[in-house]
């Protein structure tokens, strides 16, 4: 990329606007088809989220966010990401997240894998609740890991 | 006449009355704004979204087959979103809802209408005078979240698919400004891609190809949904603002009222302390007399 050139990000729920910025070095984006890493000038893409965690980079600052799903509209000089639910990581409190992640994790344990449909839901919940897990911890300095393996 | 006393009791009542209202008016203003606000900030997220339908239209025929687009023929059942607020004060709003929502329904004869309430006063009142009621919903009130609108498009998402309706409609009140707050009955489903798409800008980056990952129909499959939610979010959020700036018109003029009653009974009260002086100086002045008649 040519040096100065930078990337504006939206970060758009149904509620608000998460975030604004538009001097964006670099912003990784959880893709359905995988991880996605977008720097200025990217070819124009279209494409759904899976729940995880959209990072970006400025400089040297770098902010986390966990989101729900959604879509990534990619233009070679903006980025705009509508998504279902997005948190920054100041926004998510640890001990109500983690709270959250074993509901969704119980939840998910507790119910027959007979049907499709409401695992799905259940799987994307906890798919969610990690992602703001793992936003809150890199805020924390973790690791990002999934966290109560090292209880 | 009742007796100085006792208006004076009276316009104590009133004025306190006045004060309440007043409280209330200034409550349901800054509600009221911050309704408004949170239609404002879901526009964004609307106008992307439309341009992205927009776009993804364009890109397959095959959008159209969605099932979420397609009309069923002939429709048969009907469902109702009914959004009314919780609580009254709100001078003629629930009743125009209600209203605009019987008028629709007595349209067409030949379909069975359903109704999901969402709010008390809707629930109350359809109960005993509306059709059958398949779903209900707390009205979420002034922290509605994103969370709290797909629970209800999903409720009539998946009686949309399974065949139970065929078509549902949103009814709630329209948003126009402080004075005036439009009933409506809008289609919710099956979406209207014309409607939606409606005033979309091109794509940011205008007719360069765009790469569509997986491809246009499951970004179609997913985004579709969100479209629902989008929806029903609006409707709530407009009908707050709805809500609470017809219950600050309506306190506004409560404590006009209750003004214009307290200086009506302080006449009545002047009228009255006056009469019963003059009543005490009439006698004073007859005993006074009588006295000096007695004594000469």
């Amino acid at each position: 990329m040519a040096s100065g050139d930078k990337l504006a990000l939206d970060i758009v729920t149904i509620e608000r606007k998460v975030w604004e910025d538009d001097g964006i070095d670099l912003v990784l984006i959880p893709g359905i088809e995988g991880e996605m890493g977008v720097l200025p000038n990217h070819a124009p893409v279209l494409t759904a989220l899976r729940p995880g965690v959209v990072k970006i980079k400025k400089g040297d600052n770098e902010e986390f966010f966990a989101v729900g799903g959604g879509f990534v509209d990619v233009n070679p000089k903006k980025v705009v990401i509508l998504a279902q639910t997005a948190e920054h990581s100041e926004e998510i409190d640890l001990e109500r997240a983690e709270a959250a992640y074993q509901r969704a994790k119980k939840v998910m344990e507790e119910e027959p894998d007979t049907s499709i449909g409401p695992s799905l839901t259940a799987r994307a919940a906890l798919a969610r609740h990690e992602a703001r897990l793992k936003v809150v911890r890199r805020r924390r300095g973790g690791t990002g890991g999934v966290p109560h393996r090292q209880q | 006449m009742a007796s100085a006393r006792e208006i004076l009791g009276r316009i104590k009542s009133v004025q306190n009355i006045g004060q309440v209202t007043r409280a209330m008016e200034a409550v349901s203003a800054s509600k009221m704004r911050k309704a408004q606000e949170r239609t404002e900030a879901s526009r964004e997220y609307a106008d992307k979204a439309r341009e992205v339908l927009a776009h993804l239209a364009s890109q397959s025929g095959a959008s159209h087959a969605h099932e979420l687009l397609q009309g069923r023929e002939p429709v048969k059942r009907v469902g109702i979103v009914l959004i009314t607020p919780d609580r009254g004060f709100v001078g003629g709003l629930v009743s125009n809802i209600l209203r605009k929502t019987m008028r629709f329904m007595e349209q067409n004869t030949g379909v069975e209408y359903k109704l999901i309430t969402v709010g008390k006063k809707g629930r109350t009142f359809m109960r005993r005078y509306g059709p059958e009621i398949i779903g209900d919903f707390d009205n979420p009130g002034d922290d509605v979240t994103e969370g709290d609108a797909r629970g209800i498009s999903q409720a009539v998402t998946s009686a949309f698919f399974n065949g139970e309706l065929d078509a549902v409609y949103l009814a709630y009140a329209k948003f126009v400004n402080l004075m005036q707050q439009d009933a409506v009955v809008r289609q919710l489903l099956p979406l209207g891609l014309e409607d939606l798409s409606e005033g979309a800008g091109p794509m940011s980056h205008g007719s360069a190809p765009y790469e569509i990952e997986p491809g246009p129909e499951e970004v179609l499959d997913s985004l579709l949904p969100t479209l629902v939610d989008m929806q029903v979010y609006q409707a709530i959020t407009e009908s707050l603002a709805s809500e609470h700036s017809a219950r600050m018109v309506a306190m506004r003029a409560a404590t006009d009222n209750a003004k214009e009653l307290a200086e009506d009974l302080r006449l009545t009260y002047n009228k009255a302390r006056q009469a019963a002086i003059t009543n005490e100086i009439l006698d004073i002045a007859g005993g006074a007399e009588a006295l000096a008649q007695a004594d000469g």
